[in-house]
């Protein structure tokens, strides 16, 4: 008997080795397997057995079965798993086609600028504030010391709506309004557009400015210095040179621009900077009292420093356009860029 | 302005490299612009003198000359008359080049050999004597280049002087400035006035009418003058700072001008009818013709200087042809005067005249210096074109300008503004350096600063100075303590960068077009006003006609960058801009009301034009979609997308009014092809255009978390069947008249026209979800909800619903 089942079993084996195919896999299973299978013919008849013989044949009989089947599966499984991947192969696709996507929006670089300067400036706690781009000629120009007829009018030619009316030439009507609502001390920048009669390479009629206002009590040109180092240094890097050279605005005084070392040459001198090594980015100084006069502030108790820049100048800079024209054509083809 | 390193070095020594002293002047206040070389147009011309002379064998008007350079012998025909034996001349050597292009070769004339030129004046460009050669200063060493032995070159700086420093428009006070920084002498001319005429009382008067616009007018005058070129000395000065030398007494008072910065002007005095001066201002209309020969029409107000009769000179911008000098004039009326700088402002800005009389008088020359400038100028004519001063001079001075003194200037005010302590006695030499009277005042100081610093009246003005001398490198730099920012919270601000990122991410790149736009904007949008016309902010000088008025809306911006760049070949486009358009007020309000909105723009292609999404074409339901999500994203509630046939340059059947709580924020639809046909585009484009002052009010930042449904939701999907023109909206508002609690949510899954439903008919299909929170729905309790909701939209549209 237990020579049978030997016999039995190596017979099994062999056939399961010869199945190729799943079919045939099955085959064996019945055949051994199956209600009507020999294992299972065998196992009907342990009857006949003697009684001491039975356990162990029966054990026998039982482990041989259960190899068996697990030989079936395994190999069942191996043989899934192969024809699930040729199934897939047969589903390739290009997958060097360039995906479909939707793209994403630019933001125009005049914003972006504008937006690393203002980020700048809010880490030293600056708050922005708005005004109006129609103006008074009195905030405009009047209450910065700068009145009706005079000279210094010709820094900045000017778009009128009226005797009264104009649009801002440049965004400090801000700090006066700001300054006539709010009692010092006083931190702000005010970004937006500003207008001039002006159009070549390097000017628009519109374009925009970031401008701050710092009013505390002891505020000093040392404190001025300090905040637009800061501001270079951080939009520059930290390596870029600058220097403060005096200057006149009608509504600073002492009053001093800041150059930057120029960032297309590193200062040796070239086209964008006319040779001089230095680059002309913001206008600054202490506000000159007429100012806090203007607005009702003790000018005593108080000083303050305000300063402007202008957004376009230090894109180029930042991005090495050369003509300011470009920012306004709006073509695709430049948007895209950035 | 331009001042010229040799001019300068009359005042004031200068040891420093030329680009030294432009760095110290900028990092005074006086910014170098560029420092340009001035040379003559020739080369190869050396100092030479003449060893023989003798007449040409072959030709009546020419000579031999023997000419040598203290190396060699040169043999040169030469056409002049005036060199002798022994002259030193200027010779243009074989190779040498003249202004014109002109090259010097070997030749022979009329058979005799010719090596170089002797070359007049005229011939090398410095000068205006044509009439013979150069004959040089004997004592020039021999062979030099003329351009050295002459000392021709010059170095000058273009110099920006801003607005306040007037002083600083003429040599000398820039020599100044100099003298300040360097720590050097400042040397003035020395002034002399020989008076050998008769009393100048006896010979003309000055009568000012406006005072108020001519407080001093001092005047000389000049008998038996000749007039002719000015000696070289004074030409090179003035061809070095731009200005064109005319004749000796002309040239005087350009050269006082540029040496003081005080404009004069001479007249021929023959010309002057009654022999006298009287200042007065024009009548409306009054034409008078002007130096330049322009006709000038002169406004009431505009102050002129008149003799007996006629006007003879603008005040203070410039004189007239009636009474120039001329090449045989004899007499000359030399004016120095003080006129009120905003008046000549004004005046130069309404005849559009701008000369550097008109602009140093604006800016407020030195009233006290007046008298000066006139003293040199009447030396300088005697100088240069002889003549007998008369004895005297008049001085008018009816209004006295006041004059600035004792300004205090507290040691401790300069710390405080500077934020560096400066020792008082350095501050007292800065100011004492720049001509200022300094006082101590205890611990302090009483400065009077000179008449001709205008700009200083103040103790700010001084510390300015004090800053400015020493520099400011040297003031140590500081932080201020940062303070709280306080717009955190700013709902506008918040708005803005949201709005922003959330097209950004939609796909839609920013533009940013001008505020101002043409005024047929209004045409070709179609725009009507209540009046018929439609009302801009109106700019009175405007750059040009097509940036005259203040945009009030986006929309057209976006229609002319769409078209820019469907010229350039770019046609899809997804395009926005938040920007301010500005709606005229009426009434008493003196400014527009400004409206920030957003507009974005989308044509062409949906997607990329590639293999996977060929040519679909945006629509309507594109921008709305964007514009939906935006408001869904900014949780603004009681949203209606209200149909409107007349929004004047959208689409009549494509067309929607925003509307928040009922009131209207923007507009969204197809721009009208009659828009774009004016605008010469064929393709089509769809706008929006919102509010986001309003917005601002409305949108919510707070979010409430509500629990997620525990319970499943069931859907019916019905088909109705409806007239063609039946809107969607009806029926999803009658499905949620009844604000049936079960009634989750309604939505539009499938809209159909064609074969299958009868003409003139739409199938709109609604699938409805119901859910309970508290339960599983069962099959009846839907059936009841929804047979009620749907029975109700039959009933009030008599709707179908399909298939039944």
């Amino acid at each position: 008997m237990r020579d049978e089942l030997e016999k039995l079993r190596r017979q099994a084996l062999a056939e399961l080795d010869g199945a190729a195919r799943s079919e045939d896999l099955h085959a064996v299973r019945t055949k051994y397997l199956g209600r009507k299978g020999l294992l299972t013919a065998f196992l009907r008849r342990l009857g006949e057995i003697k009684d001491e013989e039975r356990p162990a044949l029966g054990k026998l009989t039982n482990d041989i079965k259960q190899e068996l089947s697990a030989r079936v599966d395994e190999a069942l499984r191996r043989l899934s798993a192969e024809g699930r991947h040729e199934a897939l192969l047969a589903e390739k696709i290009d997958v060097t086609l360039p995906g479909r996507g939707l793209k994403y929006g630019r933001l125009h670089p005049v914003t972006q600028t504008s937006r690393e300067i203002c980020d700048i400036f809010m880490a030293l706690g600056f708050t922005t504030a708005e005004g109006p781009e129609v103006e008074l000629d009195y905030y405009n120009f009047e209450a910065l010391n700068i009145p009706k007829d005079h000279p210094a009018r010709d820094m900045q030619d000017t778009l009128y709506v009226s005797d009264n009316v104009l649009l801002r030439t440049h965004t400090s009507p801000v700090q006066v309004r700001v300054m006539e609502k709010t009692p010092p001390p006083v931190r702000i920048i005010s970004p937006g557009k500003v207008y001039r009669r002006d159009s070549d390479v390097s000017h628009t009629p519109m374009f925009h400015q970031v401008e701050g206002l710092l009013v505390d009590r002891g505020v000093s040109l040392g404190d001025l210095k300090g905040v637009l180092t800061y501001f270079v240094h951080q939009m520059f890097g930290p390596q870029t040179a600058l220097r403060f050279r005096p200057s006149f605005f009608p509504f600073t005084e002492p009053s001093a621009e800041v150059d930057i070392q120029c960032v297309m040459c590193g200062g040796t001198g070239c086209r964008v900077c006319g040779q001089s090594g230095w680059l002309e980015i913001l206008g600054s100084g202490m506000v000159d009292p007429a100012v806090f006069n203007a607005v009702g502030y003790d000018q005593e108790e108080y000083t303050g420093f305000a300063f402007g820049l202008g957004v376009e100048r230090i894109a180029m800079l930042k991005y090495g356009i050369s003509d300011i024209r470009l920012f306004y054509e709006n073509d695709q083809r430049f948007l895209e860029q950035f | 302005m331009l001042v010229s390193l040799r001019w300068l070095r009359d005042y004031v020594n200068i040891d420093l490299d030329p680009h030294d002293l432009a760095e110290k002047l900028t990092m005074a206040g006086l910014e170098v612009d560029e420092i340009k070389e001035v040379r003559p147009e020739f080369s190869g011309v050396v100092t030479a003198k003449i060893l023989g002379l003798k007449p040409h064998p072959d030709a009546d008007k020419l000579s031999l000359c023997e000419v040598t350079d203290g190396k060699e012998v040169f043999p040169v025909v030469c056409g002049a008359r005036n060199m002798r034996v022994g002259d030193v001349v200027a010779l243009a050597k074989v190779g040498a080049s003249l202004p014109g292009g002109y090259t010097i070769k070997s030749s022979k004339i009329r058979g005799e050999l010719s090596e170089g030129m002797l070359c007049s004046e005229e011939e090398l460009g410095i000068g205006p004597d044509a009439t013979g050669v150069m004959i040089l200063p004997p004592e020039l060493p021999l062979g030099e280049d003329l351009t050295k032995a002459l000392d021709l070159a010059d170095l000058v700086l273009d110099i920006a002087v801003t607005p306040n420093r007037s002083d600083c428009l003429s040599i000398i006070g820039v020599a100044r400035e100099v003298a300040a920084i360097t720590g050097k002498k400042l040397c003035y001319p020395d002034i002399k006035v020989e008076e050998t005429g008769e009393d100048i009382r006896e010979v003309t008067s000055v009568d000012i009418l406006d005072p108020e616009l001519c407080p001093r007018y001092a005047a000389r005058v000049v008998k038996d003058v000749r007039i002719g070129p000015s000696p070289w000395w004074m030409r090179q000065r003035l061809e070095a700072v731009g200005l064109r030398p005319i004749s000796n007494v002309v040239d005087v008072t350009n050269f006082v001008m540029m040496e003081f910065g005080q404009p004069l002007h001479a007249f021929d005095f023959n010309f002057l009818e009654e022999g006298r001066i009287v200042v007065r201002g024009a009548e409306e209309g009054e034409v008078f013709v002007s130096l330049d020969g322009k006709e000038r029409v002169l406004k009431r107000g505009t102050l002129m200087i008149c003799d007996g009769v006629k006007p003879v000179a603008i005040a203070g911008i410039m004189g007239g042809l009636n009474s120039e000098i001329q090449d045989d004039t004899e007499t000359v009326l030399l004016e120095s005067a003080y006129f009120n700088p905003t008046s000549i402002r004004r005046s130069a800005r309404l005849l559009g005249m701008s000369t550097d009389a008109a602009f140093r008088f604006e800016r407020m020359i030195d009233p006290e210096g007046v008298l000066r400038a006139l003293d040199r100028a009447a030396q300088l004519v005697s100088l240069t074109a002889g003549g007998r001063i008369c004895k005297g001079f008049i001085d008018n001075y009816p209004r006295k300008l006041p004059v600035v003194k004792d300004i205090p200037l507290r040691v401790s005010r300069v710390k405080t503004v500077l934020g560096a302590a400066v020792p008082g006695r350095e501050i007292g030499k800065i100011l004492k350096n720049l001509e200022m009277t300094v006082t101590k005042d205890g611990k302090d100081f009483l400065v009077t600063p000179p008449t001709f610093r205008v700009d200083v009246s103040r103790e700010i003005d001084l510390i300015e100075e004090v800053a400015r001398i020493r520099g400011y490198d040297g003031i140590p730099e500081s932080v201020p303590p940062a303070g709280p920012r306080k717009d955190l919270k700013d709902r506008k601000k918040v708005l803005g960068e949201k709005v922003i990122a959330f097209m950004n991410g939609y796909g839609y790149s920013e533009v940013i077009n001008y505020s101002f736009t043409t005024p047929t904007s209004a045409d070709i949008l179609g725009l009507r006003g209540d009046d018929g016309g439609w009302g801009f902010v109106r700019i009175k000088n405007p750059l040009t006609e097509d940036q005259s008025v203040m945009r009030v809306t986006l929309v057209y911006g976006l229609l002319e960058t769409m078209k820019k760049n469907i010229n350039n070949g770019s046609f899809d486009l997804k395009l926005f801009e938040k920007g301010k358009v500005f709606i005229p007020k009426a009434g008493d309000v003196e400014l527009p009301r400004e409206s920030e909105r957003l507009g974005a723009l989308l044509t062409g292609s949906r997607y990329d034009q590639l293999w996977h999404s060929k040519g679909v074409q945006v629509d309507f339901y594109d921008v709305k979609g964007c514009l939906e999500n935006l408001l869904a994203m900014l949780r603004i509630e009681n949203v209606r997308f209200a149909p409107s046939a007349d929004v004047e340059f959208l689409h009549p059947g494509r067309a929607c009014r925003v509307l928040i709580d009922g009131k209207e924020a923007g507009i969204v639809g197809e721009v009208h092809p009659d828009v774009l046909e004016r605008m010469d585009m064929k393709r089509r484009a769809m706008v929006f255009e919102v509010d986001l002052d309003l917005l601002a009010d409305r949108f919510t930042e707070g979010v409430v978390f509500k629990e997620i449904k525990k319970f499943p939701a069931v859907y019916r999907d019905v088909a109705f069947l409806v007239g063609a023109d039946m809107e969607a909206e009806k029926l999803m508002d009658l499905a949620k008249a009844g604000e049936e609690e079960l009634l989750e949510k309604i939505e539009v899954f499938d809209v159909y026209r064609g074969e299958k439903v009868p003409k003139d008919m739409k199938s709109i299909a609604l699938r409805f979800t119901y859910r309970s929170d508290e339960r599983t729905l069962t099959d009846e309790e839907v059936a009841r909800v929804h047979g009620g909701i749907v029975q109700r939209i039959l009933s009030a549209t008599g709707a179908r619903v399909r298939g039944e």
